[in-house]
Parts: structure tokens; sequence; C-alpha cells
């Protein structure tokens, strides 16, 4: 089996392999005044001059083509295949979305135009920003924030610009449930607090007895994901709200998970005070090989002037660029990641309420499905008799005891059958796990192709374990040495060896 | 609509094999008291709708000829750049996780970062970061951990008003204090101005190539002062200009330490403001101190080559509260279209869109003599500059906006009393009908206001 | 059974300490090298750091996790195992010889009797497996 149709491994030479001195593309002869325009680099003084060019490949415009088409078929994708990747929320991103995001009218608008030219894309970033409140039950909005890890920062950072307004300076911790994602930790600690993490029960809630005894007067917020990373939802959350608001803290809401509930339910009646939503996750905006994201914040009353700017707000039907009264600031270069925003915008409107409502009941009935049939065949849930959310996790301890097969070699395993593998060994406190995300986008049929090949793999690591472990064995390459890539470190190509290797062809 | 495949029959059967007869069902951990709201968000509607209405949004305003940089640069970029990012196998996969499955993105960051680090004359590159600004925060926060005891940051005034923003927001939590330095009336840092600054405690010196205004600062004086003050140098640069102008790791007897910028400049729209990346370079000393992904080259069982993510022990899913940073995505799209346009441009296109900028501005500039305009600080630029107008800057942009034409950014936004000086740009997308008619346009403009 | 050589002391965190009159050899146990996998990298203190008994000092990175060394003892460190930096496989190799991390002069030589013996520590990690 190999990717898609691609019956011959693409060649893996890097383009400065291709690259010869001397060879142009035409499409880079930008220059009509070559000589005069070169000339003028001799008005520089000399220190300031660049005295030797940057080899950058030298390749014709087809040899670039070829070479990025056939590195892209090196890859899977959503496109491609089933990418069930739990907490990244791959679903289908829209053609029209991205059509929309690419209109030349964008495209060629300067961040800083003037605004009385920058109507348009004002009025649809206002837009979206009621749209993301109306949808997270909060007040305001800013769209600044460039990814979720960003509008953690923002969340909380306005929570300590909240405490400090009010002279309220003595709290120093924010508490996460050990479960969470590996950012909320590293971003308490960017804005300075520590961090005091409390345990969730084998339900996969929070140990709210736990909570109780950790809150007081240092207390100044609590980071909840909800649906938890447990894929489950959080049922004692109005409690978990109530203890965190009486002992002064806030409640930040990562909105990591926010595609299973919605249009079921919303974090601002929840009681939380602030959240991020992840665009590229539940708006559908493509995840780009790792990025961009985009990751607005959305905020109730209390935390409305702490909002990071620029925001746009309306004045007698003219949209213009505003900072809130006490923001906590620009956190990036502009103002977000724009294209991202305008493919999300498309997103909501195309679906409108009723769509987005479908989305977060079906990706939900999705992912029950999928865990129930998984239970069924025998393979272990971790939160048996709980409702899956968007995603559940399995666990692999056993076979890893037995067939001496783990969570991973499942994981590459599965890459030969064509499916891009689940979040492997995330939360970590679950060994051997996986993290399933079947998303609403996925027919019927695919989840029951999924079950079949799970069945068939744990058949191959009862009777040929070594296949699996030393899976995969169809893609590009098989399994890699990531301690060699660890321990020796090479980040970038060895022109002399290409040299060398140039010269022994010729 | 919702892109959802499930006829009525699938969800029969799902539920059925669930164990529930209906999916409000599956909801029920959820408290009844959370459920039961009203949205406002409008009803759904067809592609072709949302099509319409996407288009009349981005045609609401008339075009318009720009000519601000001030950070974000408008230039030609081939057409193959974005066809092939465009493909759903880049487009659509997410962070090379599963190595296996995603040398595609992990070769094209490879390839990327080795196009970085002979662009800047850096040891190491990594993957990207959101954009300029916050790659330089995140150097701030890196030069920090480096010098281990010192936390003092020399932040000049001449670096992009945004930038400074930036580092102060996102680092001041960690107890770094940044010493703002002011420029001379030629635009630049002097080195004298720095001398009266206590190098006890120094961590580092942010230079910005060419700066704010577009002058060109005196590099190699700046950077042999932070190394003997056993400080490193920042580089802040764009990359564009460094096909013409001396790259940071050649500043000085040592070299720029830590080197960051926007890439926008490579290949990437301006789209109103993103999604754009932020490039980080450094020495091989620093690499373990930097934050962000890292793409590494090994091999297979097989011993074919292959590229993987490493050094993750340092980041958050990891790390978590001690992680170098919070960051967890890098701006990959955006790097890809970046490595793409390199690669079809290759070091000589650079230099000729670099050198054609140079040429347009210079035409503008010696164009705009007559009425009065003047370069607002003595000192070189390449293709951005700070003009001084016979009018405030506000009033001729307003005059100007009326020709079809954004003219530039009146720096009297940041700085109170620069109320007639323009931060202008003509980058090589401009041709000389484009040129002529700012000209023209801006006499006018000008000789309504008064003349000069 | 796990390589706990009996001449040794230890920590709960995975330390071993070999005293020698007012000098501690430090590395991390057979057991934890065997759980962290291989060894990447080893982050050395700085000679001449003086830590308090159980500040971090310094930290050993697996492909997948990055775990931090404490200072089991009060003291000033006189001596790091440079070879870790080119080959912290050693660890993995010989973790109670050429894997040794760092050398402490104690301050406080009454500390050594806050450490484990080798039995101690055995059951711990046996303990930590149920």
């Amino acid at each position: 089996m190999t990717i898609g149709n691609n019956s011959i491994s693409p060649p893996s030479q890097l383009i400065f392999e291709i690259s010869k001195p001397g060879r142009r593309a035409l499409s880079q002869m930008v220059s009509t005044q070559e000589a005069e325009a070169k000339a003028l680099l001799n008005e520089l003084p000399a220190a300031l001059r660049r005295e030797e060019k940057a080899r950058l490949p030298e390749v014709s415009e087809l040899q670039a083509v070829r070479h990025y088409t056939n590195l892209s078929r090196k890859n899977f994708s959503i496109d491609t295949n089933f990418y069930p990747l739990g907490s990244c929320t791959m679903k289908y991103n829209p053609r029209g979305a991205h059509r929309a995001a690419m209109n030349p009218g964008y495209l060629q608008r300067h961040p800083l135009r003037s605004q009385q030219v920058n109507q348009g894309l004002l009025k649809l970033l206002h837009e979206l920003q009621d749209w993301i409140a109306d949808l997270t039950g909060m007040q305001q909005t800013s769209l600044t924030p460039m990814a979720g890890a960003q509008g953690e920062f923002a969340g909380i950072a306005m929570i300590q610009a909240y405490h400090n307004a009010r002279g309220d300076d003595a709290r120093t911790e924010i508490i996460v449930p050990t479960a969470a994602h590996g950012t909320n930790p590293a971003t308490a600690v960017m804005c300075g607090y520590k961090v005091r993490e409390i345990p969730i029960e084998d339900s996969g809630d929070v140990d709210v007895e736990a909570l109780k005894a950790a809150v007081g007067p240092q207390t100044a917020g609590l980071m909840l994901t909800n649906p938890s990373t447990c894929g489950v939802f959080e049922r004692r959350i109005k409690e978990i709200a109530e203890i965190v608001h009486e002992a002064g803290g806030l409640l930040y809401y990562d909105g990591a998970n926010m595609n299973a509930i919605l249009g079921q339910a919303r974090p601002g009646d929840m009681g939380f005070d602030v959240l991020h939503l992840n665009l590229h996750k539940t708006f559908a905006t493509p995840h780009g090989g790792g990025g961009p994201g985009a990751g607005p914040v959305a905020v109730n009353a209390k935390l409305a002037p702490y909002l990071p700017g620029p925001v746009v707000e309306e004045k007698d039907g003219k949209y213009e660029w505003a900072t809130p009264s006490d923001s906590i600031g620009r956190l990036s270069s502009f103002m977000g990641n724009v294209g991202v925003l305008i493919r999300a915008h498309y997103y909501a409107m195309t679906l409108g309420r009723e769509g987005l409502t479908d989305a977060g009941a079906l990706a939900t009935l999705n992912a029950n499905y999928l865990m129930a049939r998984l239970e069924k065949e025998g393979f272990k849930v971790t939160f048996s008799g709980r409702r899956a959310t968007h995603e559940f996790i399995i666990s692999f301890q056993k076979e890893t005891k037995q067939y001496k097969v783990n969570a991973m070699d499942f994981a590459k395993r599965l890459l030969d059958y064509g499916f891009h593998a689940p979040t492997t060994y995330f939360p970590l406190l679950i060994p051997e796990c996986w993290l399933i995300e079947p998303t609403e986008t996925e027919a019927k049929h695919e989840l029951d192709r999924f079950v079949d090949v799970l069945i068939k793999i744990r058949e191959e690591a009862i009777n040929s374990p070594e296949v699996v472990k030393q899976a995969p064995h169809t893609l590009p390459v098989k399994r890699l040495d990531d301690v060699k890539a660890a321990r020796e470190l090479v980040l970038k190509a060895d022109f002399e060896q290409i040299d060398a290797a140039k010269a022994n062809q010729q | 609509m919702s892109f959802t495949p499930h006829t009525e029959q699938d969800i029969q059967e799902m539920l059925a094999t669930i164990g529930v007869s209906d999916i409000s069902d599956l909801f029920d951990e959820i408290p009844a008291s959370l459920k039961g709201f009203d949205l406002t968000i409008p009803n759904q509607q067809s592609e072709q709708a949302s099509s319409i209405r996407a288009q009349a949004l981005a045609e609401m305003d008339k075009p318009i000829a720009n000519y601000i940089g001030a950070g974000a640069y408008e230039h030609y970029i081939p057409a193959a750049v974005w066809d092939i990012v465009g493909r759903g196998e880049f487009m659509t996969a997410y962070t090379p996780y599963q190595a296996e499955a995603s040398q595609g993105t992990l070769q094209v960051i490879f390839e990327y970062q080795t196009m970085m680090t002979q662009l800047t004359g850096m040891d190491v590159s990594n993957a990207s970061m959101y954009d300029g600004a916050t790659a330089l925060a995140e150097a701030v926060l890196m030069s920090v951990r480096a010098a281990k005891k010192a936390r003092n940051i020399i932040v000049p005034k001449n670096l992009h008003p945004h930038y400074r923003e930036v580092v102060r927001n996102l680092t001041h939590a960690q107890k770094i204090q940044l010493i703002e330095v002011d420029f001379t009336s030629e635009g630049t840092v002097d080195l004298s101005a720095l001398k009266d600054i206590a190098a006890d405690g120094l961590a580092a010196l942010i230079i910005s190539q060419p700066n704010f205004f577009g002058s060109l600062e005196d590099v190699d004086a700046l950077t042999d002062w932070a190394h003997e003050q056993g400080a490193l140098t920042i580089g802040v640069v764009n990359p564009t200009s460094l096909a013409v102008i001396k790259q940071p790791g050649q500043w000085g007897q040592a070299g720029a330490d830590i080197v960051v910028g926007d890439g926008q400049p490579l290949g990437v729209p301006l789209s109103g403001g993103g999604p754009y990346f932020g490039f980080m370079c450094c020495t091989q000393k620093l690499v373990r101190q930097m934050p962000g992904r890292i793409i590494g080259q090994t091999v297979d069982l097989d011993g074919r080559t292959g590229y993987a993510l490493t050094l993750q022990a340092r980041e958050q899913h990891i790390r978590r509260s001690k992680a170098t940073s919070n960051i967890c995505t890098n701006q990959g799209l955006a790097v890809t279209a970046a490595t793409i346009y390199m690669s079809i441009l290759g070091a000589e296109g650079l230099e000729q869109v670099a050198t054609q900028s140079m040429l347009n501005t210079r035409k503008l500039v010696n164009g705009l003599t007559e009425t009065g305009v003047a370069q607002a600080f003595g000192s070189h630029f390449l293709y951005e500059v700070a003009l001084k107008l016979p009018m405030s800057a506000e009033a001729f942009v307003t005059g100007m906006l009326e020709h079809g034409i954004d003219p530039g950014l009146p720096l009297s936004r940041y700085f109170a009393d620069q109320t007639d000086v323009i931060l202008v740009c003509a980058t090589e997308t401009k041709t000389q009908d484009h040129l002529d008619a700012f000209i023209a346009a801006a006499t006018q403009v000008i000789a309504a206001n008064g003349g000069k | 059974m796990s390589n706990c050589p009996n001449d040794l002391k230890y920590t709960q965190s995975h330390e071993w300490i070999r005293i020698e009159d007012n000098i501690a050899t430090i590395g991390i146990t057979d057991h934890a090298q065997s759980e962290l996998g291989d060894l990447v990298y080893v982050e050395l203190p700085e000679e001449g750091a003086e830590f308090e008994q159980g500040d971090e000092a310094g930290v050993v990175e697996s492909v997948k996790t990055a775990s931090d060394i404490y200072a089991p003892l009060s003291g000033k460190v006189i001596a790091v195992n440079e070879l870790l930096e080119d080959a912290p496989e050693s660890i993995n190799n010989d973790a109670y010889g050429d894997g040794w991390i760092f050398q402490l002069e104690l301050s406080d030589a009454t500390e050594v009797d806050s450490l484990l013996d080798a039995d101690d520590y055995e059951a711990q990690i046996e303990s930590d497996d149920e």
C-alpha cells in the first residue's frame, strides 16, 4: 500500500542538489533596468554591503514546481487521508473559504492601509468578532492572537491585568489540571505565575475536592479545557466556576475542544470569564503543515477593557481599529492572521447557526460511534461508561504487556493502511494511549474501515509482532531514528557534501 | 450545510450501535441549565451565496496604489508559488508529528532552514515563529536565558514601534528591563548614546537593520560594542535586503548572535496583516535555547535519509511549565511559500528585487525634490525612506487618497513631534507610470496646500 | 532485579551519590536511564555553582522527555563530566562509571544521613512499578 496512487516513490533529493550555478528561472527576472539598479549598490559604504551571495537554489521554474509537487506527495493530509488526530480537529477545510481569502482585493491590502479605504475588511472582522462572542456566550472578542498558545497568553495576561487594576496583586498561582495541554502551564509561567496542578478523578472529571483545597487568596485563576483533554464533558463545571470565583480567581477556557459543544453549550454560560478559540480547529481553517492558526480571545464584561488590540469598532456605520481602554496591548506585528480570519468568517457565514450546531452534533455522533465500535471489538476505552465528546481515549497498555507492541507501534502500522495516526501518548498521565478525534466530516464508512484496520493490526501484533514494531513499511521512509536526529543535530544541508557528490558525478 | 456526509440512515445505524435513540442523548452529561440558548449568528446559506458576499466585501473598497512598507512589503510573487502552496497535501496536513507520513512538510522546512542560514549567515534556523515582532520577543527571552543572570535589554527607539510594544507586552512578566536608547538626527543609533548605559546586567543589544526609518546602521561597531560588554547582539532584519547588505553572521568581529525578522517579503502576500511568518536564526552555541520547532536530518531503518522534528524536549508539550516558550505552531504554510519563492528567485532574483526597489524609491525621492520634499534623515537607505513634507503628513495622506494612492505612513502616529514626516516605500512592483502618477499627485496635493 | 550497587547512596528522584571524604560524585541511576531511554543531551551544572540540597542542578534529555537532575546534597560544584557533552549515551552505557554527571564539595556532611541506601532505593522503585 502507498500514499494515494503514488506507486513510484518520488526522489528525495534536496533542491540544492538540483541546483546548478548560472541557471535562472525566467519568473525571477524582475528588473528591467538591471545595470542602473545594480549600480546603486556602489553608493552604499563597502562595510554595509554583502560580499558573497547566499547559496540559494538556481533552478528553472519547472524544476522548482516538480520538486515541491513531489514533496507534497509525501504528506498525509485531510484531503488525502482520514486524519483522526485528537485535540486537533482535522475536519474538511472548505475550498470556498480558501477562495474567499485568496481574493486579490485582500491579498494586496497592506495591514496599515488607510482605514477609510479598508472598510470591507474591517466590516468582515467586526462581524466575526460578534459571531465568536455569540457562539461562546461572551461579550467581546479580539481577533489578534496568532494561535491558541498566544490566545492563552492573552487570556492569562488579562486576568493578571484585572487583578492588578484592583490592587489585588498577591495572587501568584494559576491552577491547571494534570491532564491539561502543555501550553497551559507554559503560558502561566510566561505570565510570571506559579503553576499548581490538581488531579483528575478516575471518571475523567476534575477532582473537585482537590480544587477546593487548592484555591485561596493566592489563586489568580484556573485554566480548563471543557470537554477536557480526556474527551469527557466536565459535569461539575458550574460548581468549579463557583469555587474559583468565590476564592477571587477567574476562569480561563482553553477552546481547543470547542468543536464538541458548538451550538450545544457555551463557555460563557458555564461561568468562564475568558477563552480562546482555535479557528484552525473549530472553524475549519487549514492547518498548513503546522500553521498558521488563529487564536481569538473572547471575554465577559469584566475583562472587556483589557482585550489585546487592535479590535474593530463600529461608529456611525464606519469601521475603525481601536484599542480597548486598559488593553494588555499589541501581541503581534499587525492585526492577527487576517487570512485565517477571512476563512473562518466564510465558514461561519456558510454554516450559519444551523450548520454550526449540526457540526458539533455530528462530531459527537462520530466519536461516540467509533468509541462504541472499538469497545465492542475489545479495545480498552479509558473512560468507558462516559459519553465521548468529539474525541475519546483508548489505551494499548494490555497489548503492550501481552505482545510487546505499544501505542506508537500501532500508530506507525496504521500509516501503512493509509490512515494518519491519532494523537499518541497524550494526555501524558494515561499510559500507552491514543486520543482519537474523527470529526464530523468523516463518513460512517471511513470509521468502519478504521475499526477493521485496527482489528487487523491487533491480529498482526499477536501473530507477527515484528511487522508492527518495524512499521511503517510502505511510506517514503521507514521508521526514522529520532535519537540520531537529536544527538547529531544536522539542521541544514551540507554544501560540501553536495559539491563533492556533484564533482564525483562529472 | 456543514460539509458532513451523513445520510439519515447512517445516523440511525450509528445511534443504534451506540445504543441511544437520538443525537441529543449524547449530550446528556451537559447540565440542562447550560442548554437551550438562542444564537444570533445568521442562518446557513449556500456556497454560492457566501462567495458572492465574500467577494462583495473584498471589493467594497476601491483598489489603491500602496506605498506603505513599515514591516510589510509589497513584492511580486511568481504564480507558481501559491499554486503549489495551495495543494491540499501541504495546506491540509498538520504538524509533522508522524514523521514518516510528513516527509514533504519536513523536507520543505529543512530546505527552508538551510536557505535562512544562507541568507543571514548564521549557523542554525528554526522552523519559524508567528511573525517578526513575536520572533523578536522570543529572541529577547532567549538572550536572557542564555545570559543566565543579566536581564537588561537595549531597545533602540528607531526599532519598529509595533515590535517595541510587542516585546514589552510579551516579556513584562519576566522581570526583564528594557532600556530605550534614542536615535540621532541621522535617524540611527550612535555609539556615544550607548556608552552611558551601564554594562552591568546587560543581556543583549537589539539592532534593527535597516531601522524603522529605512536608515542603515553601523552594525559592525554596534555588534562589537555589545560583545565588549559581554552581551549578545540581536539583529532585526528584512530578508530581501540581505541579498544586498551585509549578512548578520558577518557583523563586526564575531557576527550577530540571534537574528530575527518578518519573512513576509519572501513570497507571502500582504493580506491585510497576515498570516506572515517570523524567522529566527542563531549561532550553534545557542541552539538549545532557541524556541519553536526545529527539523533535523536523520536516517530510517534502511539507512535512507529522512527528516524529523528534533530537540522537542525543549517544547511545551513535553517540558510544560519549563518549556522555552508556550509556542506550539510555526507558520508552516507561509514558510512553504517562502521556500518555493526563494527557490524560484535564487540569490540573483532576490538581488534584483532589492536593487529595482532601491531604484524605484530613489526615482520617487528625486521626482519629489522640486515640490520641496526632502529626506528627513541624512543616512543611507535601501527602499524605504522617511521624507519631510512641506505640509502635515496626515493631510498629505488624505489628499493622496483622493488620487487612489496610499502614499505612506505618517510618523506622527508613533512620534508626536514628527508631524510632517512620512515613511515611503516603492518596491519593484511599481512601474515608471506608477511613479509618475505619484509624483504628479503629490505635486498637486502640496500645491493645493500652499506649496513649498 | 535492578542494578543498584551497595556502596552508593540514592535519592527518591533517582540520583546516585558516591561519597569520598567531603566529595560527592553524582549521576542518575541505571533504573532512571532505562526509564528515560536513549539520552540525547545533558545540561551540566557550571563549575563553581553552589547548590542547596534539592536545587535543580542540570537536565537530562531523551528524545521524548526531559528530566531535571537535583542536587542531592548542598555544596559547590568542583567538577563536571564534560565527556557527556559529546557522548550523552555514556549514561545509558555505564550509569555508575563513565556516566557520572558532576562532583560536589559538600557544605553540610550531616545531610548524607538523609539519603537512601541501595535497599531503600530498590524498595522504592519496586513500589513505583506497582
